[in-house]
């Protein structure tokens, strides 16, 4: 794409979707929803991390994780490790048989501090680790199945193991990770009470800026040449491996991007709800984060958020209402979005809005040129320049 | 971990987790049976398999209670009609959802996945709302209960011996059908090359159907036969999906001995760890080094020898 000034940019149709997500997120929900309210939708927006992430993963490169809540957990562990231990001072827990350690730990019969829990002590390791950590594992993972060309569904199943060891693992050991319970009565980060509303609500604002921090990263990925190479891979990987790019590379390097999304919105999940749980990690959990990416449109990041917040949404919605339906709604939308409209939401959009919005543009366009104006509206011209996330199509039909 | 145990008691321990492992083998092996034909043979990933294994297990109950409050003489033997009836019935819903949802994916196996994760969904709400959220057990007949003493400290349940017998025989006779059988050939023709399968005259859509139908079939006698040795409640198929996954994968999607070996081996493992460490422990252990090994090993132990 060519460079052009950010200003022109936002006046084009890609930055327009930006500007509606963002006053959507910045303003109308802030000013139309109580803190309560509001706090939901904050957790919501932390799975459109991890929905952004697959669709980097998935809907582009073709690799589907279902492990993504492994990372997504593990950010939010290391989140929630600090809050712990700032938590658990020595004045704080003078009542336990060892004060200064977490509570579950004393009640586990621990007598002193993990030695992995030492480095927890630091914020800034903490949030060194939120991303580090995940991006290892996914490292790790991606470097030996990668490498051997592992892929498609047996990739999906092993991580789907890892994410099944990990929730049996942080259940079992229970003195060192708060078992089923998770980590929990978290109080300030940083001597700041993060429990109160006005903390809530600023924790929703750094969520969506560090949400838009994350669309901006991927946007740069899909755009440049490493994007198209992606995609190129997920359709012809023999042609492109033949083409002399090193597929593994790129895989490894788009898991790992996926996992850092995922570790981030993990580390905001534990900040915004205030605990952190091996329930968010297990298969069940990750499995749906699939389906956040999935209903948004797997190719489209901004779909993804939409994805998530709409899911969510209905998830809470439908529980507080009607808990038994729930359950057949989620099967329903797995069903649908995978049979009828594997495009998502992003996909009815430019079927069904766009047509209306180019209607729209086209109109503007003639009462311009009636005007006597000399310029060819920006919009026309940006749209040929800039790569549209929502024009490329999955298309079902490849092998 | 072996600190304080003399080699004799060692033995026995070996020997008493080894005769417990089997009954989770047999479990293995009936779940990844189903599964391995249709994964292994289609490469379909179906995530709805422990729902249909637990269908089958819903019907044995309500074999049970039906031979007990109508045909109390004939208890007995319910168990027999039951295994026929959950196949059948088991059998007839995977050809349904085959035509319904799978026919229409087979290009696309991730897409696969999530369609049968959401009918999973939908089938376990529907035995929660059916059957209530709390397990059930069936009534064991007179001769199903009791033990084989075979030394002092071993002894074998004969319902856990009874699905053991039920797993063997469902592999030799998915061995006999898948190797020598006609409609076998012609599923594995259909594998090996679609066009060619199909310009040879074979129906291969049909063979797909009843590929699929068979696989849920057999989950459906898992599921009977599960009832032997545990309750069934709504969500009792999903704790098992992801270990049987790994079975499957582990022994080498398309070979019916590299699952049962596999089985073998990973309920062997599972059930001696049980015993040194705790539960979770030996669980967690167990699926690192089966998926450690499969990173090293991608293809499973035994691998179909294939030029790609």
């Amino acid at each position: 794409m060519k460079s052009s000034s950010p200003l022109k940019w936002f006046g084009s149709r890609e930055g327009l979707y930006y500007l509606a997500l963002a006053f959507l997120l910045a303003v109308i929900l802030p000013l139309v929803l109580d803190p309560f309210r509001l706090n939901m939708v904050g957790k919501y927006l932390t799975y459109a991390f991890v929905a952004i992430g697959l669709v980097m993963c998935w809907g582009k490169a073709g690799i589907l994780s279902l492990g993504q809540g492994v990372f997504f957990g593990l950010g939010g562990y290391c989140m929630a490790m600090f809050l712990k231990l700032e938590a658990s001072t020595p004045e704080a827990t003078a009542i336990q048989s060892t004060p200064g350690i977490p509570d579950f730990m004393d009640w586990n019969q621990l007598t002193e501090l993990p030695w992995f829990w030492e480095p927890f002590h630091s914020f800034s390791f903490t949030l060194i680790a939120v991303i580090g950590v995940p991006v290892l594992l996914a490292f790790v993972i991606g470097f030996a199945m990668f490498t051997r060309r592992v892929g498609g569904v047996y990739f999906a199943i092993i991580t789907q193991a890892i994410a099944a060891i990990l929730t049996i693992l942080i259940i079992g050991q229970q003195g060192y990770t708060g078992g089923v319970n998770g980590i929990t009565d978290l109080q300030t980060l940083k001597g700041w009470d993060i429990r109160t509303d006005e903390a809530r609500t600023a924790l929703y604002f750094v969520c969506v800026g560090m949400l838009f921090l994350c669309l901006f990263v991927a946007r740069l990925v899909q755009n440049r040449k490493l994007g198209r190479i992606l995609v190129a891979m997920n359709a012809q990987e023999m042609r492109v491996r033949f083409s002399g790019y090193d597929v593994a590379a790129f895989k490894i390097f788009v898991f790992c991007l996926a996992a850092a999304f995922a570790g981030i919105g993990g580390a905001m999940f534990t900040l915004i709800v205030g605990f952190m749980s091996p329930s968010f990690i297990g298969i069940v959990a990750s499995i749906e984060m699939v389906i956040f990416c999935a209903l948004g449109g797997r190719l489209s990041i901004l779909g993804a958020v939409y994805g998530a917040l709409l899911v969510n949404a209905a998830k809470s919605g439908f529980s507080e209402s009607f808990p038994e339906l729930w359950p057949f709604a989620m099967g329903a939308l797995f069903i649908g979005v995978v049979l009828a409209f594997p495009n998502g939401l992003a996909g009815l959009y430019r079927s069904y809005v766009m047509p209306l919005e180019d209607r729209l543009f086209k109109r503007g366009k003639a009462e311009a040129q009636t005007s006597a104006e000399p310029v060819a509206t920006t919009a026309s011209a940006e749209k040929t320049d800039d790569y549209d996330p929502m024009i490329n199509t999955y298309s079902p039909e490849k092998s | 971990m072996f600190d304080g145990y003399t080699s004799s008691e060692l033995m026995s321990i070996f020997a008493m987790q080894g005769f417990a492992g089997l009954s989770l083998f047999s479990v293995f092996v009936l779940m990844a049976m189903g599964l391995a034909i249709i994964f292994g043979q289609m490469g379909v990933i179906n995530m709805a398999h422990g729902e249909f294994m637990i269908l089958g297990a819903y019907t044995t109950y309500l074999t049970s209670s039906f031979f007990q409050s109508y045909l109390p003489g004939l208890f007995g033997g319910y168990f027999f009609f039951a295994i026929i009836l959950a196949f059948l019935i088991c059998a007839a819903l995977g050809a349904l959802v085959e035509w319904l949802m799978i026919r229409h994916l087979y290009h696309r196996p991730l897409d696969t996945l999530l369609a049968t994760w959401g009918l999973s969904l939908i089938m376990q709400q529907a035995y929660r709302s059916i059957f209530g959220a709390r397990e059930v057990g069936v009534d064991l007949p007179e001769w199903m209960m009791g033990a084989f003493q075979v030394t002092d400290l071993v002894e074998l349940p004969i319902n856990g011996l009874f699905v053991m017998i039920i797993a063997l025989s469902i592999a030799v006779a998915v061995y006999l059908l898948m190797y020598r059988s006609g409609w076998g050939k012609n599923v594995r023709a259909v594998v090996q090359n679609r066009p060619m399968a199909e310009a040879v005259g074979i129906n291969s859509a049909g063979i797909d159907r009843a590929t699929f139908a068979l696989g849920c079939g057999i989950a459906g006698i898992a599921g009977a036969a599960f009832t032997m040795i545990g309750s069934t409640g709504p969500s009792s198929g999903q704790a098992y999906i992801v270990d049987t996954f790994l079975v499957v994968v582990f022994g080498g999607a398309q070979s019916l001995i590299g699952t049962i070996i596999s089985a073998f081996g990973i309920s062997q493992a599972q059930s001696t760890m049980e015993f040194f460490l705790s539960g979770s422990m030996a669980k967690v252990l167990t699926l690192l080094v089966v998926v450690g090994i499969l990173m090293l090993r991608p293809e499973g132990l035994m691998a179909l020898k294939v030029r790609r």
